[in-house]
């Protein structure tokens, strides 16, 4: 049929003629089934080198150790690699796994796809959390995860379809690989009729995926108020970079109609009762609380503004007199209101907001009228504040060709505003850019970057390699100094930093920097905690905060659930109990959920020794590529104090008091160098305490290995692991 | 004066724990407030008047991140 996809795309064209031109290269048939208990005890393992498809059993040990999503990834990516792999070697896997819990549709926010591979950016593994059908899909097709390994010689795709119990790797030379395109042909080409959409889901990564290493994939669903596919992206980590190397135009995935029972769950009508409850919490409470069904997590800006913490012109201030330009306000009426906008069938939370008719200035669908998924607070924050822009058709136009290109909006954020940075301190200047004058504020110049980027071209080459790898080159060239370079590019690990100021909580500095994957607020996100409400004043207690929250934080991953509807709303008692940060009605619900599947009752106490192991497993993982250790726990000094004068000028108030009451200092009489030095030396010696407080609480060594006692205390003492922590004791 | 979150505040006549979130400029919706070591209820921050010398928390939720 010749499909009009205006409302997507503006563009027009015969999805059969393109159909017509895939060439099989391998197909095999499988028995469609339904998992018991939320497994399929079925994975699937796909070699895009010798086209092998096989099915793999999962073993009772992968379920009481990994417990499915995140671990399970980690598991498989861990036996296909070695030391010496790195994320473009055929070797290296690319792996979707929802979770045990995934695909239900009673709890908010199950229905989440894990993603793992060996990350461009950092040389060790990335997981990332994505809604859209993609998993949730594949597991009613019978497969708990998706293994793939090796790379095409040419563009292919690769379709899982239950109702044909059909899996096939075809050549696909025609479709247009930018994602708002693919995702809507592939999504026609594969669904029986009109009925049919929303049973297909696609994964694709734009163009910029083959020219970056910050390349995202973008996960689909049909919406089927809007009759166009809507995208949530994989986001960090350069995925779609590892996606396109392998030379995958798209995953497939066409599965049965969805209904709630699919999961065979042990008590079908004990996790009915607790959907019933959170889905009244949010009906009650979310209008007056967060406002995510009408706001998405763009109603974080201006609070971040309030309190001083957007990032502004690459994290030197955490606030900007243009920010009601950007807030919650604006989004509110841009995004189409009254379409439940969940990325999964029951999230009553439906945060993932779309703005429709979004009219695209610049680049090849110039002209074009789109829908843009989002933009979340992350890329409000990232592509607009941190890099003084304060204009949402700019905003929006780059939320677009984020997603379309397969961009990650949170390191593309970071470093735009990096270069923007740098050309503001002549370190760049348009000699060097090759004209580009990529100056803050610009919205132009950030997408002529992004085009750059997309195309493969120009300066676009050089800052699609990330911050990490433009200060080496920088300094190489004799552009800037190597220390300055180092203090204002926010990355560790070589993972951008995302959207938040962590300058005055040191809990945050180690929030971000103490994590297995690199700088994602994901793990743990203690700001308010410890910079506002002075809860964990000791580094004893910042320790604790970094053990319980990111292991918490974890099994949501191993689980294939969003972490939002656990604090993004509240109960309207949690402030009577006795650690209301952590929601223990929500902790509560958490348990039942998962022995109203699985069968198996948990407490608290057993879901945090659950993702002990597999976190503790990720961080031996670092450990055997090379990192993993005090010396990449690091932070750039940006996010930790003042790197210029004008920083420090623009809080004098702030440092200055904390020169006195904190470290008996009287400021007066010297300059402001002194005194930023000052408080340079006594922030980085605050942050080393810090580090020796958390390795000590986590159980790790002063270099931050996890200690024998530690693996064998956590289930993880696997003598290949042990082999790997002997090195480094 | 009064402390909030252990940060000293001028007190004035009939400070409510209203008034306290606009002095802070505190914007984030997931609040408890406590006065005195007394919870005092979200419907009730605009009437319930903080006395001088009160020791006011108001912890904020985590949320977003
Ligand atoms: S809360 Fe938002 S991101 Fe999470 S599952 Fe629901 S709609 Fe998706």
């Amino acid at each position: 049929m010749a499909y009009d996809y205006t409302k997507r795309t503006d563009l027009k064209g015969d999805v059969d003629k393109q159909k017509q031109a895939h060439k099989v290269l391998k197909e095999i048939t499988f028995k469609p089934a339904l998992p018991q208990r939320g497994y399929n005890d079925r994975t699937l393992y796909v070699n895009l080198t010798d086209l092998t498809i096989e099915e793999r059993p999962v073993t009772q040990q992968m379920k009481d150790k990994f417990i499915g999503g995140r671990g399970f990834g980690l598991w498989f990516l861990w036996n296909a690699t070695q030391a010496s792999t790195r994320w473009n070697d055929p070797e290296n896997e690319l792996i979707i796994a929802p979770g045990p819990l995934a695909g239900n549709t009673q709890y908010p926010g199950s229905g989440k796809s894990l993603v793992v591979t060996l990350s461009p950016m950092t040389d060790i593994p990335i997981d990332c959390n994505v809604g859209g059908y993609f998993g949730p899909l594949m597991k009613f097709c019978g497969f708990d995860a998706l293994e793939i390994q090796g790379k095409a010689a040419r563009d292919v795709i690769l379709v899982i379809d239950g109702p044909k119990g059909r899996i096939a790797i075809e050549e696909a030379p025609l479709e247009n690989v930018d994602s708002h395109v693919a995702a809507e042909v592939f999504t026609h080409q594969y669904a029986d009729d009109e009925k049919d959409l929303p049973n297909v889901s696609v994964v694709s990564a734009g163009r910029a995926a083959d020219h970056t290493r910050i390349g995202c994939l973008n996960f689909s669903w049909y919406d089927l108020r809007r009759k166009a596919t809507r995208l949530k992206q994989a986001g960090r980590g350069g995925t779609g970079t590892v996606f396109r190397d392998k030379k995958l135009k798209a995953l497939v995935v066409h599965g049965f109609p969805v209904k709630g029972d699919q999961n065979n769950p042990a008590d079908l009508e004990r996790i009915a009762r607790i959907g019933v409850k959170m889905h009244k919490e949010l009906h009650d409470f979310d209008d007056s609380q967060c406002h995510m069904r009408r706001q998405g997590t763009a109603h974080l800006v201006e609070i971040m503004d309030a309190y001083d913490l957007l990032p502004v012109h690459n994290f030197q201030y955490g606030n900007h007199p243009d920010t009601p330009r950007i807030n919650s306000q604006v989004w509110d009426k841009r995004f189409t209101q009254g379409i439940p906008d969940g990325c999964w069938y029951g999230c009553s939370m439906a945060c993932s907001k779309g703005a429709d008719e979004h009219q695209v200035m610049t680049g090849p669908y110039r002209g074009h009228s789109n829908t843009v998924d989002g933009p979340e607070y992350e890329t409000a924050a990232g592509v607009g504040a941190n890099c003084g822009i304060f204009d949402p058709d700019w905003l929006l136009e780059c939320n677009f060709y984020c997603d379309v290109y397969g961009i990650d909006t949170i390191s593309f954020g970071t470093l735009c505003a990096f270069c923007m940075e740098c050309w503001q301190r002549g370190i760049l200047n348009a000699e060097r850019t090759g004209g580009l004058e990529i100056k803050f504020g610009s919205g132009p110049a950030q997408l002529e970057l992004m085009h750059q980027m997309a195309e493969g071209r120009g300066f676009g080459l050089i800052a699609g390699q990330g911050v990490a790898r433009m200060k080496k080159i920088f300094a190489e060239k004799g552009w800037g100094e190597a220390q300055l370079l180092n203090d204002i590019g926010m990355e560790v690990k070589g993972l951008e930093f995302s959207q938040y100021m962590s300058k005055e909580s040191l809990a945050q500095q180690g929030g971000y920097s103490l994590t297995n994957k690199g700088p994602q607020h994901d793990e743990a996100w203690l700001i308010f905690m410890d910079m506002v409400n002075k809860q964990i004043p000791t580094f004893e207690d910042k320790a604790e905060a970094l053990f319980y929250f990111p292991i918490f934080r974890t099994w949501f991953g191993l689980n294939g659930l969003c972490k939002l509807p656990w604090n993004d709303i509240e109960p309207a008692d949690n402030a009577r109990t006795p650690e209301p940060a952590k929601v223990p009605e929500h902790v509560q619900n958490y348990c039942e959920l998962f022995a109203g599947i699985t069968g198996r009752e948990i407490d608290r106490h057993e879901l945090l020794r659950m993702s002990r192991g597999v976190y503790n497993f990720q961080r031996v993982f670092n450990l055997r590529q090379g990192k993993g250790q005090r010396a990449h726990d690091r932070p750039p000094y940006r996010a930790v104090g003042p790197v210029t004068v004008e920083e420090y000028t623009s809080r004098a108030e702030r440092y200055d008091k904390q020169l006195k009451e904190i470290l008996g200092v009287d400021p007066a009489g010297k300059s402001v160098e002194e005194k930023m030095a000052l408080t340079r030396e006594h922030r980085e010696a605050q942050y080393e305490k810090l580090m020796d407080a958390v390795y000590k609480r986590r159980g790790w060594t002063p270099n931050g290995v996890p200690t024998l006692e530690t693996l064998k205390e956590v289930g993880m003492d696997f003598p290949e692991l042990v082999a790997v922590v002997e090195q480094h004791l | 004066m009064i402390t909030v979150n252990g940060d000293p505040l001028e007190h004035e006549e009939g400070l409510t724990v209203q008034g306290i979130l606009e002095a802070k400029n505190y914007k984030f919706p997931l609040l408890i407030a406590f006065v005195n070591g007394k919870l005092v209820k979200r419907e009730d921050y605009r009437t319930t008047v903080v006395p001088d010398g009160a020791v006011v928390q108001i912890t904020h939720l985590m949320g977003g991140g």
